[in-house]
């Protein structure tokens, strides 16, 4: 087990940079001089070749790639991520984490959200297969998987914002802002996880486990719950894991949408500054999620599974 | 002396979309106290499904119609809760895939308390105390160790031994065992066919033992039933079995068996 758990470490290693240098390189080809759209943005009158080519020398870019790519990386791993190049008076250390914990709240309320919902809807689902609730729920969750969040969002904001004014809006403060926005950016995955926890649970129940179960005569609650719901919801351990990453980048779209001042909102204005050191950040912090959570919820699952630990 | 089970015209049908198919056609057969039963049958000849439908513990698509008598209460029609009731109480059941039956997350210490608890109102210390006598009464080494063990660290012969334990340890009248034998090696095989000969000397229960293996019925079963294609379709002891069967398909395992049995003596006495 202890093997594993280091030979997991390890490997994720040369995944992280791997990572870096591919989110390094593809916003680097991006096709626009970042000196100029920084002399833009603090609105220098006359853009001229010197003060590009001082804007160049201030922020670097005069270097060859590689150069630059290694003093990124050096900084990075020393908790350097440089300063905004539009706003050279603030880093981008600072302005990640003044967007993330907005960012990390909703999608930490989308998460409890998706969980609330999704097992227990699941769980009902398979248990009264085929029965109404069933039908009704597997129709739901086909129409919601196929729409798109954006869409879903504007949606609640017009019928549960306006027409009803049960919620507000947009903006960030009190936990009623919360709702509409943690509900949007969870609901393809409630659809998802449902599904997930229905086929499992089905899939489990033909099991010869479930007959010997029934044969001994065991509760029908502990059946399903003890030992059906538990199994199905091991196997559902890691794509659990997996959506807290892909909440966190999955708020860039909803928290436009309802203005929320987290990392989407930070992430989109910074694509249209071009400001580089900012993205490249942001998709680095993402991409490092993503291999964190995997890596922490294989282990889990690893943990949790008795036929997979490794008793010494 | 009334039979511990009786079934008599018992149907199974599966209903699926506006089809049905008739798995088992009016199945009569009983067994008495002290008794075993063989039901010999190749597989879809209905076997473990008729006794499945007695039990309850088929699925809702299955239609179930006749009579299944257990003690003289009638078994069809009645609630699924009662059947559960008497399911790993009064009736043990033990199936053909050890291995697959328990539950991979818990420890076998937990399901066989789980079962105790389902019938009787055991202490936790009453529990562990019978469970290790169950154990040590199966023959396993170092009970108290064995409950510890998750179901892939112990071999399918343990908790082949194991489940008969937990189906004979609430004193059931009826004893039914699903092709014990058919998932285990032939030296396991001898053993649990040992167990099961000891326990219906010992306990008086009623057993049925279902299998396609003439070998195995033919130790155990004090008459057989021979089933195919949903119908029975011989019945008597081994004896008229081997010598009056009529089906083509008993025919064909006795002659199979006629012919190992004969080359094997060959063998003994310094044949080829």
């Amino acid at each position: 087990m202890k093997r594993y758990v280091i030979r997991r470490l390890l490997l994720a290693i040369p995944l992280l940079f791997a990572i870096s240098f591919i989110c390094f390189m593809f916003i680097n080809l991006i096709p626009s001089n970042p000196a100029e759209v920084a002399l833009r943005v603090q609105q220098m009158p006359v853009i001229t070749e010197e003060a590009i080519a001082e804007m160049e020398e201030m922020l670097g870019l005069n270097k060859p790639f590689f150069v630059r790519y290694l003093d990124w990386l050096v900084g990075c791993l020393q908790g350097d991520f440089g300063i905004s190049y539009v706003n050279p008076a603030r880093t981008v250390a600072g302005e990640i984490l003044r967007s993330l914990p907005a960012t990390l709240q909703l999608a930490g309320a989308s998460f409890v959200i998706v969980i609330v919902l999704s097992i227990p809807i699941g769980f009902l689902c398979a248990i009264y297969k085929d029965g109404w609730f069933d039908r009704i729920m597997r129709g739901a969750v086909f129409v919601t998987t196929a729409m798109p969040p954006y869409w879903v969002g504007l949606l609640l904001m017009w019928a549960i914002g306006v027409k009803l004014g049960w919620l507000p809006t947009n903006g960030n403060g009190t936990w009623q802002h919360l709702i509409l926005p943690a509900f949007t950016v969870g609901l393809s995955y409630i659809s998802t996880y449902i599904r997930l926890i229905r086929n499992n649970m089905l899939e489990n129940m033909k099991q010869d486990y479930v007959l010997y179960a029934n044969v001994r005569g065991l509760p029908q609650k502990s059946i399903w719950v003890k030992h059906v719901l538990k199994n199905s919801m091991h196997t559902c351990i890691v794509a659990m894991g997996m959506s807290i990453p892909q909440l966190i980048s999955g708020t860039i779209v909803v928290e436009n949408v309802f203005s929320w001042p987290g990392l989407g909102t930070l992430c989109i204005s910074s694509i249209f500054n071009r400001d580089y050191p900012v993205i490249q950040t942001y998709v680095l912090l993402i991409g490092v999620l993503f291999v964190v959570f995997n890596l922490v919820f294989d282990i889990l699952q690893t943990v949790s599974d008795p036929r997979l630990r490794k008793e010494n | 002396m009334k039979p511990v089970l009786e079934l008599n015209q018992l149907q199974v049908s599966l209903h699926s979309r506006k089809q049905n198919h008739e798995l088992v056609k009016g199945v009569t057969f009983s067994v008495m106290q002290g008794e075993c039963l063989g039901i010999l049958g190749e597989s879809g000849s209905g076997k473990s499904m008729s006794m499945k439908a007695a039990m309850g513990i088929l699925d809702k698509n299955f239609l179930v119609s006749g009579s299944a008598k257990f003690l003289g209460e009638e078994l069809i029609g009645k609630s699924s809760e009662e059947l559960r009731g008497l399911r790993g109480g009064k009736i043990g059941m033990v199936l053909q895939n050890p291995i697959t039956c328990f539950d991979p997350l818990y420890r076998i210490g937990n399901q066989i308390s789980e079962t105790f608890m389902a019938h009787r109102k055991w202490g936790a210390k009453e529990i562990r105390e019978r469970s290790i006598a169950m154990l040590n009464k199966m023959k396993i080494r170092n009970p108290e160790e064995v409950l510890e063990k998750y179901p892939h660290q112990l071999s399918g012969g343990m908790l082949q031994r194991i489940m008969i334990g937990i189906a004979t340890s609430m004193k059931p009248s009826l004893l039914i065992a699903d092709e014990p034998t058919t998932a285990i090696d032939a030296i396991t095989q001898f053993e649990i066919l040992n167990e099961l000969v000891d326990i219906k000397k010992n306990y008086k229960v009623a057993m049925i033992f279902i299998s396609h293996d003439l070998n195995a019925i033919s130790r155990v079963a004090d008459r057989i039933v021979v089933l195919n294609q949903g119908t029975v379709v011989d019945q008597g002891d081994f004896h008229h079995i081997i010598h009056h069967a009529t089906d083509p398909y008993t025919r064909l395992l006795i002659e199979k068996r006629t012919d190992v049995m004969r080359r094997y003596k060959l063998a003994l006495q310094g044949g080829v």
